[in-house]
């Protein structure tokens, strides 16, 4: 059973290494597949791309070093396997994908200037990048002046849109309003206290989420706070929180604030098997630092957990097991990477070309089967339909899911009656 | 050239000069666009490096803010590229048409007050230089009257990067919090983002480059120039002999800040961005490893100083994305171990010396010997 998600991958590799094998019996003995049986290179790139008969360029933009590093490397290492897979299944349109590799630093500037380097010198294909939401800010008038083409992973805020991106995480509507009508259901939540890290993100999500309490679920808001990045100190609104008893405390607090904030908010003695608490910026990668049993029992809304029972994910999480090490956990943001090159390379497929326009034309509509969350669409407007998933935090630093949408949600960046 | 003569020494002179030929010739010539507006953006550095050279250098104030001021002319010439960017027609989409993005994502409905005059490019001028200008006249009346000085001012300084970065930071709807002023676009109604603008920015910055030079330098070897340094030894000499020993470190200060501040102004034109990451501590102290690495006494080193490290940093970080920072901070230890006067003091013990002995070997020969070179160098470093 758990190998026949494996044939999608297998027979067009067969395949290949069997033309291959024809053709070059020395070459044959290496367990590759032969490149350059595509169509020619002068009609499926007209605009000058870096797209030779045997091969084609994309850019991988993330932070490697710097604050975000600790993030964004399973974002990186979630693309690397994609390509890889991708091009031991014959690459795209008969070109094995070469990926160029930069830093953004945690420097958005930087992102800007790498963005800038990767279209105007190294005329990429795609660029598979970007993490926090100030970086896509930055590099987005780049990839829109240079006309290049951004897969995005991360859930963001929503209030954008371009021709030149796929985005591939989840905007905030999607990630919020279910789980929200989850909980208030569920646990008959009427009261909820928001508490976010001080950015456009956690502003923006709880903007949304406080219109659906009061509008749609009837409910209070009984508190909103917000902490500085980086903040460690979160003991004055953990009491606030004791004294207001709030249903649920919902929290998009991220980065590294979330270890102390689910460290003192155990040791104030609050109890999160009694005590709700839905948290939209907690993946399995946090829990790493967080701890196991600092947030177990805590629920997180996300679209993708490691331990989904799929056929698609028991092929992904072995296969992303064995090229990064047992030890790596994957997140939804991880997952969400993961998609950015299946898409592309889906996308190139179905345009007949690496052309940039085309492929922002050919971009709605295209399907992932195999994705490891299930299968996604991407939408009209460049996003994903994708399941919203409701995971509880256990022990061990895995989530138990506990709810998901039957069908898939439409993304809506630009959400009518929540601005 | 007698005027030249007077002005620069010979070494000085053939350092302008040669400095000259790279930024207005060599480096237009031998550079794609991409690179050329990295080079532009590498400037903007040396701006802050040459107020440094003044303030640190010779004033011996050592100031770890000075990306204060840098962000200041930045967000300044920021705010009206962003209004200018920001028209009803642009901004449809938004819930509010005709305010910055970030305002109508923060609930803010209406322009600030703040905001109204930067619609004026005349305002925005004087702005850059006036804001960052004023804001170190009182920092530096409130410190150094009271005769706050060495490390005690250099902590203060870094503690105001601090408190502006949270502050730009905390107030998002005013600021753009930390994503900063993205996608700037023209300039009364010029676009800044294709090739040819940036050719001509980059001209433009390089003109203002060596007006700031010039200044630096004449204000080096004017008296002011010489009781700098009088006061970076032996402060206390100066204040006995009868000056103003504070009045003296608020005027380099502040000409520190406003170069910044011309710097910065440049940055978000030449980047189209400005954000709280070159506001901050670190990005301040980077500011002085410029300096340190070219040589803090030098007006020219400081200027190689910027170019040389940030295209360190560039090429490092391209060549190998995982590693480069331990390469840069290597770079900067050898530096600062091997030759602690920088670049300049490089070029002054092992180029210059040489180029001296053969001249006054010549000199020597042809029997015209003079000692005007040395009388006429640099403070006895």
């Amino acid at each position: 059973m758990s190998d026949e998600p494996n044939k999608g991958l297998r027979s067009p590799l067969r395949r290949k290494l069997l033309m291959g094998a024809a053709a070059l019996p020395l070459v044959s003995i290496l367990p590759r597949p032969s490149f350059g049986a595509g169509p020619a290179t002068a009609t499926v790139n007209t605009t000058g791309l870096a797209v030779t008969d045997t091969e084609v360029t994309v850019g991988i933009l993330h932070s490697a070093t710097g604050t975000m590093a600790i993030s964004e490397t399973g974002s990186i290492q979630a693309e690397k396997l994609a390509i890889e897979q991708i091009n031991a299944a014959g690459g795209v349109l008969g070109r094995k994908i070469k990926f160029i590799q930069e830093d953004g630093a945690s420097d958005w500037p930087t992102f800007a200037e790498k963005a800038k380097k990767l279209l105007v010198n190294d005329k990429v294909a795609a660029i598979m990048g970007c993490w926090t939401s100030a970086s896509r800010k930055a590099v987005l008038p780049v990839v829109e002046q240079y006309n290049g083409m951004l897969y995005y992973p991360t859930f963001y805020e929503g209030l954008e849109q371009s021709k030149n991106v796929i985005y591939t995480g989840q905007e905030a509507t999607q990630q919020i309003l279910a789980g929200l009508n989850w909980i208030a259901k569920e646990k008959g939540a009427k009261s909820f206290f928001f508490i976010g890290s001080d950015y456009i993100w956690p502003r923006t999500s709880n903007k949304i989420a406080r219109k659906h309490v009061e509008n749609v679920l009837k409910g209070k808001v009984v508190g909103e706070e917000y902490y500085a990045l980086g903040s460690t100190q979160f003991n004055s609104v953990i009491n606030k929180i004791k004294l207001t008893k709030p249903d649920v405390i919902f929290t998009d607090v991220v980065g590294g604030s979330n270890v102390a904030f689910y460290k003192q908010l155990k040791a104030a003695g609050v109890d999160l098997s009694k005590q709700a608490l839905l948290t939209i910026s907690v993946t399995e990668d946090e829990i790493d630092g967080i701890g196991g049993e600092n947030i177990a029992g805590a629920y997180a809304c996300m679209k993708y957990f490691q331990s989904l029972d799929n056929a698609n994910n028991k092929t992904f999480v072995p296969a992303f097991k064995k090229m990064w090490g047992e030890k790596t956990v994957i997140g939804d943001v991880t997952q969400a990477g993961y998609l950015g090159p299946w898409l592309w390379k889906l996308t190139c497929e179905k345009a007949g070309s690496f052309d940039v326009d085309k492929i922002a034309a050919a971009s709605p509509g295209v399907e992932f089967k195999e994705a490891p969350e299930g299968y996604v669409r991407i939408h009209e407007n460049h996003h994903l339909w994708s399941k919203t998933r409701v995971g509880r935090a256990k022990l061990d630093g895995q989530f138990e899911l506990i709810f998901e949408t039957a069908d898939l949600i439409e993304p809506d960046p630009f959400p009518k009656g929540y601005q | 050239m007698i005027i030249n003569s007077r002005f620069f020494n010979r070494s000085e002179l053939i350092g302008f000069v040669a400095l000259g030929l790279i930024l207005f010739v060599i480096l237009p010539l031998s550079l794609d666009v991409f690179r050329l507006n990295l080079v532009a953006k590498y400037l903007t550095y040396a701006f802050v490096a040459i107020g440094l050279v003044l303030c640190w250098g010779y004033g011996g104030i050592l100031s770890l803010g000075q990306g204060v001021f840098f962000g200041l002319g930045g967000y300044c010439m920021a705010m009206f590229l962003k209004l200018e960017a920001s028209s009803v027609e642009n901004t449809k989409i938004q819930s509010t048409p005709g305010i910055p993005d970030f305002m109508d994502w923060n609930q803010i409905t209406a322009l600030p007050l703040f905001w109204q005059p930067f619609h004026s490019l005349t305002f925005t001028v004087l702005a850059i230089i006036l804001v960052p200008g004023l804001f170190a006249l009182i920092i530096g009346t409130a410190m150094f009257k009271r005769r706050v000085g060495g490390t005690y001012f250099a902590i203060i300084t870094q503690a105001v990067a601090a408190i502006l970065t949270i502050l730009i930071v905390g107030q998002q709807g005013y600021t753009g919090g930390i994503n900063g002023m993205t996608d700037l676009r023209t300039l009364k109604g010029w676009d800044i983002r294709p090739d040819h603008a940036k050719v001509v920015l980059y001209f433009f910055e390089v003109f203002l480059l060596f007006g700031c030079i010039l200044i630096a330098q004449f204000i080096r070897l004017t008296k002011l120039g010489r009781i700098l340094v009088a006061m970076r030894e032996q402060e206390d000499r100066v204040r006995f002999s009868g000056y103003s020993v504070a009045n003296f470190k608020i005027f380099a200060f502040c000409m520190a800040a406003i170069f910044a501040a011309i710097g910065g102004a440049m940055f978000a034109l030449n980047v189209g961005f400005m954000s709280p990451s070159f506001v901050g501590i670190v990005p301040s102290i980077e500011m002085v490893i410029y300096t340190a690495v070219g040589g803090r006494t030098s007006i020219f080193g400081a200027v190689w100083g910027a170019l040389l490290v940030n295209f360190a940093k560039t090429g490092l970080s391209e060549s190998f994305p995982q590693l480069w920072l331990f390469g840069l901070g290597a770079l900067f230890i050898a530096v600062v171990l091997a030759f602690p006067n920088g670049l300049s003091g490089i070029w002054a013990d092992h180029v210059q010396s040489r180029i001296d002995r053969l001249v006054s070997s010549i000199k020597k020969k042809s029997g015209d010997w003079t000692s005007n070179s040395v009388a006429d160098g640099a403070p006895a470093e």
